[in-house]
C-alpha cells in the first residue's frame, strides 16, 4: 500500500490562542485596504481608448500644462479595490437595518434591471419631445400614482431629495401668500420634534421659525399651536407620523385652524411609508407634502443619496409649483417649461434644476409601485406598522419607551436612555449592536426625548429576522443596564474601532496629499 | 476685577472699562470636545444678547451671546488653532472676546460666582 | 407579494404578543374621516414581475436611445462610454443599499470611497478640497453663489452669458426668495466669449463673478483675465463646469484664480439617465471650508491607532444647525459619486488625457465636415468637445426634421433660449468618443438633404 505520500492529516489545532498581529494587517476575510492614491500610478489605466484621429487642436491657449496628479488602476486592481472596501460596509442586503426615520427597506432588484433599459438609462433630457415620449409616460403614470396615493391635487417631480423637497413646498406656500399680497406672513410654526432640515429649509427661503412644544404623550400641542397662529404666519411644518413614529390624531384639526387663520399645512412626508395605501394625507387637510421615494418607494439610499423627493400639492398651492413638469395634450406627452408655462401656468415660482428630476429613480419607484399595486401598498404599511409594534412591546421591558403608553406607535419605536446605568449612553448601545452584527437604530434622534433610541424595522423583515433582533438588542440593553464595560469600548469585532472624530474636525484632513518625507535631523 | 454670569453660561470678567467673556466650565463640559470657536471681529458693535460668537463641538453647534453691550477689542486669536483651549482652561486662557463697556449697570442684572453655583447645582 | 416576508400565521402570532385585536386597532389613531375601507380606490393591484417588466419595457421600447442612432447631444448632458465594470461595482449590495456612513466603524467603504473622490475631484478641478457632492451641477452652482455672499458679505452675482440657461433659471428662481441679485444675460452667437463685458460689470458691490468653462456654446473663456478682475473687489471667481472630461485636455479652473469650482459630473460613471441622478462636484480652497456646503468626509485614526474616515465639520449641515445651516442640502449624491470615482480611477490621469484627446479631436474633425455643409457656419473658435454652428434658417425644427430622419443631432439653441431670434439659428454639437466617422457623415449628409 502507498501511505498518505503527501502527509496532509486534517488537524483542529488548539481553540484558544491565535489572535497575534499578521503581517498584512488583514484578518482572514476582513481585508485592510490602502488609498487609490497609494497603490495607483499616473502611468496605469483600466481603459483601453480608440486612437485619436491626428487632426490640428483647437483649444487655443487652453491647453492643460500640469499635471492633474489623478492615480489609475487597471480593471483587475480597479475591481478589486472596490469589492475590498465594500466589504467594509453594512448593508440591507446583509441585515436588518433599523435606522429610525430613513425606511431602510430591501431594494428589489427588478427596479435596478427597468432603471437600466436603454431605453430609459441612455436617453438625453434634451432630446426631441417625439423621441423621449416613453420617458415622459414613466414620470406622468408615477405621478398619477402618487396623486392618488395622497389625494392630492398635482405633484412636482424635479425635487431632487427629501429636503429639496421641502423646499419646494416652502416656495409655493411663499409664492402662494405673495400672490394674495400677504408676504407680511414671515412665520413658519415647527413643532420641536421636527426633523433639523424643517427649519432649515424654513430659514432659507426667508422664514422665521418659531417652535411648537410637543405633550407628554409625544404629540404636537394643538392648542399651543392654535393660540400661535395669526395673521403673521405663513404656515406649519409638521411630521406625520411624526419623529416619535405617532400619528398625529389632530392633523385634520390643526389644518383646519391653520387655513382657518389663512396659513398653509406643510406636511413632512418622510415617514410616509406608514400610511401608505392606508391613509391619504389629502383626507387630512394637507397642502404640500414631500415623498421620499427612497424610503417610501424603496428607490436605493447607494450610501448617502441620490435620493428623490417628489412634492405633492392641494388645488390651491397647485399653480405655484415649479417647472417643468409633464402634462398630456391630444394623446401626447409635453414638457411643461418657462417656453410655455407663461400660457397656463404663469405662477410657476419657476425652476428649481436643471432638466427634470431623478428620471433614474422614477423608474425604480414606478417598478416598485406596479410591484405592489394599490392592495400591496396597504399591505406595506400594515406590516410596517405591526414589525415595529412587535419591537416596541418586545423590548419595553428592557429599555424605557417613553411614549409606550401613548397607545400603539406607527413604523418605528421609540426608546431611550432613561434605565440604563450610571454611565452609560446610548452611544454604548449602538456601538453594542454592531458587534452583534447590525447596524445601529437612528441615535439621539428626535431631540424631544434624551439619548432617543428610534427603530424602524420596516416590513421587508421577516418575523423570525424580527425575533434575532430584539434578541440582541434585548442581551445589549441588559448589559448596558448592568453596566457591563465592555461595551464602553465596542465595537471590538468591526473593521474599525470607534473612531476619532473631535480630530478629524480639529484637523481636518479633507484630501490626500503626497505624504512629506520626514525631515532629517539636522547634521551636527 | 470681579466676574460675573449668565444663565446661559457665559462668564464675563469686568477690569475698568474693559471686559473678558467666555463660557462656563459647565459649559465646556456639557459641549465636549470643542473643536471650533469662531469669534468676532475687533471694532464690532455688540449689544448685550446679541450672538457674539460660535463654538462647536463634533455633534453640537451653539451661539455665545454677549453678557453686556460694547465694542470688541479683540477676539482669542489662540482659539482658532487650539480651540482645546476651551475644554482646558474654559475660565482662563480659553476666553473669546474683550470688549469696552457701554453701560456698566447692565452687569447688576447678571449672577455672582455664587449664585451661578447655586443655578447650576439645580440642573 | 414576494417582497413582504410575514405569513397570516406570523401576523396572527405577533398582534398576540402586541395584544392587539386586528391590524386595525394599530391605526386607532387616525380620524375616522380619514380611515378607507380597503385599497385606495382608482389604482390597480399587485403584478408579477414578469408583468412590471413587461409593461415598463414597452415605454422604454417608445424612446430613442442615445445608442441606436446617430448622436450628438450635450449642453450639459454628455454620453460617454462607461466602462463595464463601473456598473458592476455600484450595484453590490454593500455600496447600493447602505445608508449615509453615520456609523463610520462598519461604512469604511463608503467613507473611503468618498475621500478618495474628495480628493480626486479637488485634484481635477484644481482645488484644495472639494465635498462628497452636491445634488447635480445647477444646484451646486447656486450654492456657490450663497457661499459667496456667506465669504464676500455682499449679495451681487455677475453671471456670464455663457452660463447653461437652466442653471441661471435655477439661481434665478432662488434669488427671487433670498433677495440676492443677479446680473445675467443671454449668450451672443459669436466665436469670443463676453469676458470684457463680464469684466465691465464687476464692481465694488459684486460678491462673486459665475462663468461656465467651456461655456454654454463650447467656447473657453479667459478665466485667469476674470479672476484677475474680480480679485481687484475682493470679489470671488466661480467656474462652472458641465463637462469634467474637458479637463483632461484644459487647465483646470482653480489653477486659473478660480475661488469656487463647481460642476456635473454625469459625464463620468452616471451615464444620461434622462437628466438624473446626477452628482454636482463642488470644490475651493482650504480657507473657505468652513462656509462650504453640503457632507465632507475627512481622515482620522481610530481607537487603536488605525487609519479611518468619518463625516466631519457636520455642525456646517442643517441637521445641527437648523436653521442656521450653510445650506439646504442634506444629502450628496452617494453612488453617483462612487461611479464617477471609479470611472475616474480606471482611467487614470493617462486614460483621462487620452479620452479628452479623443473627444476633442474628433470634435475637431466634426466641426470641419459640418462646416463644409452647404449654409453652415461654425462659431467657435476654441472649443474642447463642443461647438454651436450657425444654421441658414432656425435650429430648432431642423433638429425634429434630422430626429424623424433617425440623427440625433445637437441641441438647438431656440429649445435653451425660446424667443431669443439673435440664437435661434444656433445649433450645439457634442462631439464625444462615442460617435463614429460614419455618425458624423450621417449627420452631415441629413443636415445637407434637411437644409437643402
Amino acid at each position: 500500500m502507498s501511505v498518505n505520500q503527501s502527509g496532509w492529516r486534517p488537524a483542529m489545532g488548539e481553540a484558544t490562542g491565535g489572535a497575534q498581529a499578521t503581517f498584512t494587517g488583514n484578518r482572514a476575510l476582513m481585508l485592510e485596504e490602502a488609498l487609490i492614491f497609494e497603490i495607483g500610478s499616473a502611468e496605469t489605466t483600466g481603459v483601453d481608448i480608440d486612437e485619436a484621429p491626428k487632426v490640428a487642436s483647437r483649444l487655443g491657449n487652453h491647453a492643460r500644462k500640469s499635471a492633474i496628479g489623478l492615480p489609475g488602476l487597471s480593471e483587475p486592481e480597479a475591481v478589486r479595490h472596490y469589492t475590498r472596501l465594500s466589504r467594509q460596509n453594512y448593508a440591507i442586503d446583509l441585515g436588518l437595518f433599523p435606522l429610525g426615520s430613513c425606511t431602510m427597506k430591501h431594494n428589489p432588484r427588478l427596479n435596478e434591471r427597468m432603471a437600466r433599459l436603454p431605453g430609459f438609462a441612455d436617453l438625453h433630457p434634451l432630446g426631441p419631445i417625439d423621441t423621449v415620449q416613453g420617458a415622459l409616460e414613466v414620470i406622468h403614470q408615477l405621478a398619477h400614482w402618487l396623486v392618488t396615493l395622497t389625494n392630492m391635487d398635482s405633484v412636482a417631480m424635479s425635487p431632487k431629495a427629501g429636503a429639496h423637497g421641502e423646499l419646494c413646498g416652502i416656495l409655493a406656500i411663499k409664492a402662494a401668500l405673495e400672490k394674495r399680497g400677504e408676504g407680511h406672513r414671515k412665520v413658519i410654526l415647527v413643532p420641536e420634534s421636527a426633523h433639523g432640515t424643517n427649519p432649515a429649509t424654513a430659514a432659507f427661503a426667508g422664514f422665521t421659525v418659531k417652535d411648537i412644544p410637543a405633550t407628554a404623550d409625544g404629540r404636537v400641542d394643538t392648542q399651543a399651536l392654535k393660540d400661535r397662529l395669526g395673521p403673521d404666519v405663513a404656515g406649519v411644518m409638521i411630521t406625520n407620523p411624526n419623529t416619535c413614529g405617532l400619528f398625529e390624531r389632530d392633523l385634520k384639526e390643526i389644518s383646519d385652524a391653520v387655513h382657518a387663520a389663512g396659513g398653509y399645512v406643510y406636511c413632512d412626508g418622510a415617514n410616509f411609508n406608514a400610511i401608505v395605501g392606508r391613509v391619504r394625507p389629502g383626507d387630512l387637510g394637507v397642502d404640500a407634502m414631500h415623498i421620499n421615494l427612497h424610503k417610501t418607494f424603496s428607490t436605493p439610499h447607494g450610501g448617502g443619496g441620490p435620493g428623490s423627493g417628489p412634492v405633492v400639492f392641494s388645488k390651491a398651492l397647485t399653480p405655484f409649483a415649479p417647472l417643468p413638469f409633464v402634462e398630456q395634450q391630444d394623446g401626447r406627452f409635453v414638457l411643461v417649461e418657462e417656453e410655455t408655462a407663461g400660457e397656463h401656468h404663469a405662477d410657476s415660482f419657476g425652476r428649481m434644476v436643471a432638466f427634470h428630476g431623478q428620471m433614474g429613480m422614477f423608474t425604480r419607484a414606478l417598478s416598485y409601485i406596479l410591484s405592489h399595486g394599490a392592495d400591496g401598498l396597504k399591505q406595506v404599511s400594515e406590516d410596517a406598522v405591526l414589525n415595529a409594534n412587535y419591537v416596541l412591546r418586545s423590548l419595553e421591558g428592557t429599555l424605557d419607551a417613553p411614549f409606550g403608553s401613548s397607545g400603539p406607535c406607527m413604523h418605528e419605536a421609540l426608546f431611550s436612555d432613561a434605565n440604563l446605568a450610571q454611565g452609560f449612553s446610548t452611544l454604548d448601545v449602538a456601538k453594542g449592536l454592531i458587534d452583534e452584527g447590525y447596524h445601529p437604530m437612528t441615535v439621539y434622534f428626535p431631540l424631544v426625548v434624551h439619548g432617543a433610541m428610534l427603530v424602524e424595522p420596516t416590513e421587508t423583515e421577516s418575523k423570525a429576522a424580527l425575533d434575532q433582533f430584539i434578541g440582541a438588542l434585548k442581551s445589549v440593553g441588559e448589559r448596558a443596564k448592568a453596566g457591563d464595560t465592555a461595551l464602553k469600548s465596542a465595537p471590538h469585532f468591526a473593521p474599525r474601532r470607534r473612531l476619532d472624530e473631535t480630530l478629524a474636525a480639529r484637523k481636518p484632513v479633507l484630501a490626500w496629499k503626497e505624504p512629506v518625507a520626514p525631515v532629517a535631523e539636522a547634521a551636527e | 476685577m470681579s466676574r460675573y454670569f449668565t444663565q446661559e453660561h457665559e462668564w464675563i470678567e469686568v477690569d475698568g472699562e474693559v471686559a473678558t467673556v467666555g463660557i462656563t466650565e459647565y459649559a465646556a463640559g456639557q459641549l465636549g470636545d470643542i473643536v471650533f470657536v469662531d469669534v468676532p471681529e475687533e471694532g464690532k458693535q455688540l449689544t448685550k444678547g446679541d450672538d457674539a460668537a460660535v463654538v462647536e463641538s463634533v455633534k453640537a453647534a451653539s451661539d455665545v451671546y454677549t453678557p453686556a453691550s460694547g465694542t470688541v477689542l479683540e477676539g482669542n486669536a489662540a482659539l482658532a488653532d487650539n480651540p482645546a483651549l476651551v475644554n482646558e482652561d474654559p475660565e482662563g486662557e480659553g476666553w473669546f472676546f474683550k470688549l469696552t463697556l457701554r453701560d456698566d449697570s447692565e452687569l447688576e442684572e447678571l449672577m455672582d460666582e455664587d449664585k451661578y453655583a447655586a443655578y447650576v447645582a439645580r440642573l | 407579494m414576494r417582497y413582504l416576508p410575514l405569513t397570516p400565521t406570523d401576523r396572527a402570532d405577533m398582534l398576540a404578543t402586541i395584544g392587539a385585536d386586528s391590524i386595525d386597532a394599530l391605526f386607532v389613531d387616525v380620524p375616522e374621516s380619514a380611515r378607507l375601507d380597503g385599497p385606495v380606490p382608482g389604482l390597480p393591484n399587485h403584478a408579477s414581475e414578469l408583468a412590471v417588466e413587461r409593461h415598463l419595457s414597452a415605454l422604454a421600447a417608445k424612446n430613442v436611445a442615445a445608442g441606436s442612432v446617430p448622436f450628438f447631444l450635450g449642453c450639459g448632458a454628455y454620453r460617454h462610454h462607461v466602462p463595464a465594470s463601473v456598473d458592476h461595482l455600484i450595484q453590490r449590495g454593500e455600496y447600493l443599499t447602505a445608508y449615509t456612513p453615520y456609523q463610520p466603524e462598519i461604512a469604511q467603504g463608503t467613507l473611503q470611497m468618498l475621500f478618495e473622490f474628495q480628493s480626486q475631484v479637488a485634484r481635477m478641478l484644481g482645488c484644495d478640497v472639494a465635498n462628497a457632492s452636491m445634488y447635480d451641477g445647477s444646484t451646486a452652482c447656486w450654492e456657490a453663489v450663497t457661499m459667496a455672499r456667506r465669504v464676500t458679505r455682499k449679495v451681487k452675482a455677475v453671471f456670464s452669458g455663457g452660463v447653461h440657461p437652466h442653471y441661471v433659471s435655477v439661481a434665478k428662481t432662488m434669488a427671487k426668495f433670498t433677495g440676492d441679485v443677479l446680473d445675467t444675460t443671454q449668450p451672443w452667437l459669436v466665436a469670443e466669449t463676453d469676458d470684457d463685458r463680464l469684466i465691465e460689470k464687476i464692481d465694488a458691490d459684486t460678491s462673486c463673478v459665475v462663468v461656465q468653462y467651456p461655456d454654454i456654446l463650447g467656447r473657453i473663456p479667459d478665466l485667469q483675465r476674470i479672476a484677475d478682475a474680480a480679485h481687484a473687489v475682493k470679489a470671488l471667481l466661480i467656474a462652472v463646469v458641465t463637462e469634467p472630461v474637458a479637463l483632461g485636455a484644459i487647465e483646470a479652473p482653480g489653477n486659473l484664480g478660480a475661488d469656487i469650482v463647481v460642476g456635473e459630473g454625469q459625464s463620468l460613471g452616471v451615464g444620461l439617465q434622462f437628466g438624473g441622478p446626477y452628482v454636482g462636484l463642488f470644490a475651493c480652497s482650504e480657507k473657505l471650508v468652513r462656509q462650504m456646503p453640503g457632507r465632507l468626509c475627512g481622515e482620522t485614526v481610530d481607537a487603536e491607532g488605525k487609519r479611518g474616515f468619518v463625516l466631519t465639520l457636520s455642525t456646517r449641515e442643517q441637521h445641527i444647525r437648523r436653521e442656521k445651516a450653510t445650506s439646504n442640502i442634506c444629502t450628496n449624491s452617494g453612488l453617483c459619486a462612487l461611479a464617477f470615482s471609479i470611472h475616474l480611477t480606471l482611467l487614470g490621469e493617462k486614460g483621462l488625457r487620452q479620452l479628452a484627446e479623443v473627444n476633442h479631436a474628433k470634435a475637431c474633425a466634426a466641426a470641419e465636415r459640418l462646416a463644409q455643409v452647404p449654409g453652415v457656419e461654425l462659431v467657435n473658435d476654441s472649443f474642447f468637445n463642443e461647438f454651436t454652428l450657425k444654421l441658414p434658417t432656425e435650429a430648432r425644427p431642423v433638429v425634429r426634421e434630422l430626429a424623424d430622419r433617425g440623427v440625433l443631432a445637437g441641441v438647438s439653441l431656440g429649445r435653451l433660449y425660446p424667443g431669443e431670434d439673435g440664437l435661434a439659428n444656433g445649433l450645439v454639437v457634442a462631439v464625444t468618443e462615442t460617435v463614429t466617422e460614419e455618425d458624423i457623415e450621417a449627420l452631415a449628409a441629413a443636415l445637407t438633404e434637411v437644409l437643402a
